[in-house]
């Protein structure tokens, strides 16, 4: 079943990261640089997730396809979490390493936008009774905010900010030791499949509960 | 033991760095298991429904 | 009504609109009341120490200018949704974006325009100089129009929901972020010495962006909001 293959890899992941946080060496941060592996990679997921959301939107605007609603739809409180996960990780950072708790500079406002960007989508698509509608008027939502997704990203380019710049996402060699990378994207890569799981069962309770009057519905229920 | 502890400490900023990663943990698996109980409550009451509309 | 150009259509929509307005003037003037007794009401509470006040001026008075759109924005669509008016309108042979944007312009001049008229005033209260208070009416003349616009997104789609108008907050706000961020930002700018040319050409920036890519997901959320 995709189910315990998805664990699986989830744990493997995981495991590779168990591993790899224990091996990198000290930094001029000093230890507490590690919630990198936690707050980059939800960063990531958070803008990722968004773009997931705002392409199957379009799909299900264009095609009227189902199930690019529901995944539309299913990997909102997914990418709300990461927003809200990268926000909080990062604050958390920034209180040794900055001396604060906010700032209120280019990259944590536009991800704090996306967050309500998200929460907005959850209430809106909640609010509407007709899912197809909803489905809908979430897909125009998600593709007005799109416009958040590059400021967010270029923010540190764009702006003289606190928070640093790029240093993995540019299109050369990526300034980071190698022994700290790896850790890092395989831990990005454990996010994604996180994603995929969470996608998975909220797609299926999306899916049971849009589709709960038909016959295969009926069907599968009555055969238990 | 030592290094247990210095692991533990993080070079004095043990309180951030578990907090981060605990929160995360913790957020993270709730995330899981709310929506996989949603399922089995909807499940549940979606089956009972049909039982008895098939009954009456 | 068959054989109107866009141009006549959109220009008796627009007349439409405003004279309807007119006719009820005194519930038109209620978000400019708010606007101006709420940043009226802040140097009587913080007391009138010339330079905190300056300080704070340009975010109260874009605050409050943001504010005032929010509570005037159900106004764009609501009683022509409910009176079937609205459907009228997306009957109609016209582009449904070209329509929603004659609506928005009402909208600003109702809202956005005695907005700027009152900008003087309160640039007088909050005893900002005269560079400063220039910036500010730039800015919301730059801004204010954006305000509407990208409200107008948010009100198509929560015109049919019950409790629209906490929705409409939640989801108009943080596209609302930027514009205020650059806005009192500007004044900010001029207060300090600098020129606010950057952050002027960014908010131009956005309404260009605004003018061309709001009137059609508005458009296509009123067709969502009548089904």
């Amino acid at each position: 079943m995709p189910w315990f293959i998805s664990i699986f890899l989830l744990f493997l992941m995981y495991g590779l990261y168990g591993g790899l946080v224990l091996a990198p060496a000290d930094y001029q941060q000093g230890e507490s640089y590690r919630i990198i592996y936690i707050h980059v990679p939800a960063a990531w997921m958070s803008l990722f997730i968004y773009m997931v959301m705002a392409v199957n939107g379009a799909i299900g605007l264009i095609w009227r396809i189902k199930m690019a609603e529901v995944v539309a739809i299913s990997s909102a409180p997914i990418g709300a979490m990461f927003t809200f996960l990268a926000l909080v990780t990062g604050s958390i950072w920034g209180k040794p390493m900055w001396g604060t708790w906010w700032e209120w500079e280019a990259r944590l406002t536009s991800e704090l936008i996306l967050l309500f960007l998200y929460l907005g989508v959850i209430a809106l698509y909640n609010a509407i009774e007709d899912k197809r509608i909803a489905s809908r008027a979430v897909a125009i939502l998600l593709l007005v905010g799109v416009v958040n997704i590059p400021v967010i990203h270029y923010s540190v380019e764009w702006w003289n900010t606190l928070h640093q710049g790029p240093t993995v996402t540019k299109f050369d060699k990526p300034s980071i030791h190698i022994s700290m990378l790896l850790p890092l994207l395989s831990m990005a890569v454990a996010f994604k499949f996180y994603f995929g799981l969470g996608l998975l069962v909220r797609a299926r309770k999306e899916l049971l509960h849009r589709e709960r009057n038909t016959s295969w519905v009926r069907e599968l229920l009555l055969d238990e | 033991m030592n290094s247990i502890m210095e692991f533990l400490n993080m070079g004095g900023y043990g309180a951030y760095v578990w907090s981060a990663y605990g929160i995360t943990f913790v957020v993270m698996i709730i995330a899981i298991v709310i929506p996989l109980r949603q399922h089995a409550t909807l499940r549940k009451r979606l089956t009972s429904q049909l039982k008895r509309k098939n009954q009456s | 009504m068959n054989n109107l150009s866009l141009t006549k259509a959109f220009m008796r929509l627009l007349r439409r609109d405003l004279l309807l307005v007119m006719r009820h003037r005194s519930q038109a003037a209620n978000p400019i009341l708010f606007f101006v007794i709420v940043a009226s009401l802040f140097p009587l509470a913080t007391g009138p120490e010339q330079s905190l006040l300056q300080k704070m001026a340009p975010g109260i008075v874009w605050v409050a200018a943001l504010l005032a759109t929010m509570l005037s924005l159900d106004a764009i669509f609501r009683s022509d949704f409910e009176d079937g008016s609205l459907e009228q309108l997306m009957l109609s042979p016209h582009p449904a974006s070209v329509l929603v944007l004659a609506k928005v312009i009402a909208h600003w001049s109702v809202t956005g325009l005695p907005l700027l008229i009152a900008a003087p005033f309160m640039a007088f209260l909050y005893g900002l100089p005269t560079d400063a208070s220039w910036t500010l009416l730039l800015s919301l003349l730059i801004g204010t129009p954006v305000l509407s616009l990208v409200g107008s997104v948010g009100v198509a789609l929560t015109v049919a929901l019950r409790h629209g108008g906490v929705i409409l907050s939640l989801l108009v706000l943080p596209l609302y972020v930027p514009v205020l961020i650059f806005g009192s930002g500007a004044v900010q700018l001029t207060l300090e010495g600098i020129s606010p040319a950057a952050n002027l050409y960014m908010l131009s920036a956005i309404l260009a962006l605004a003018l061309v890519l709001t009137p059609w997901p508005a458009a296509a959320a009123l067709r969502l909001s009548l089904s």
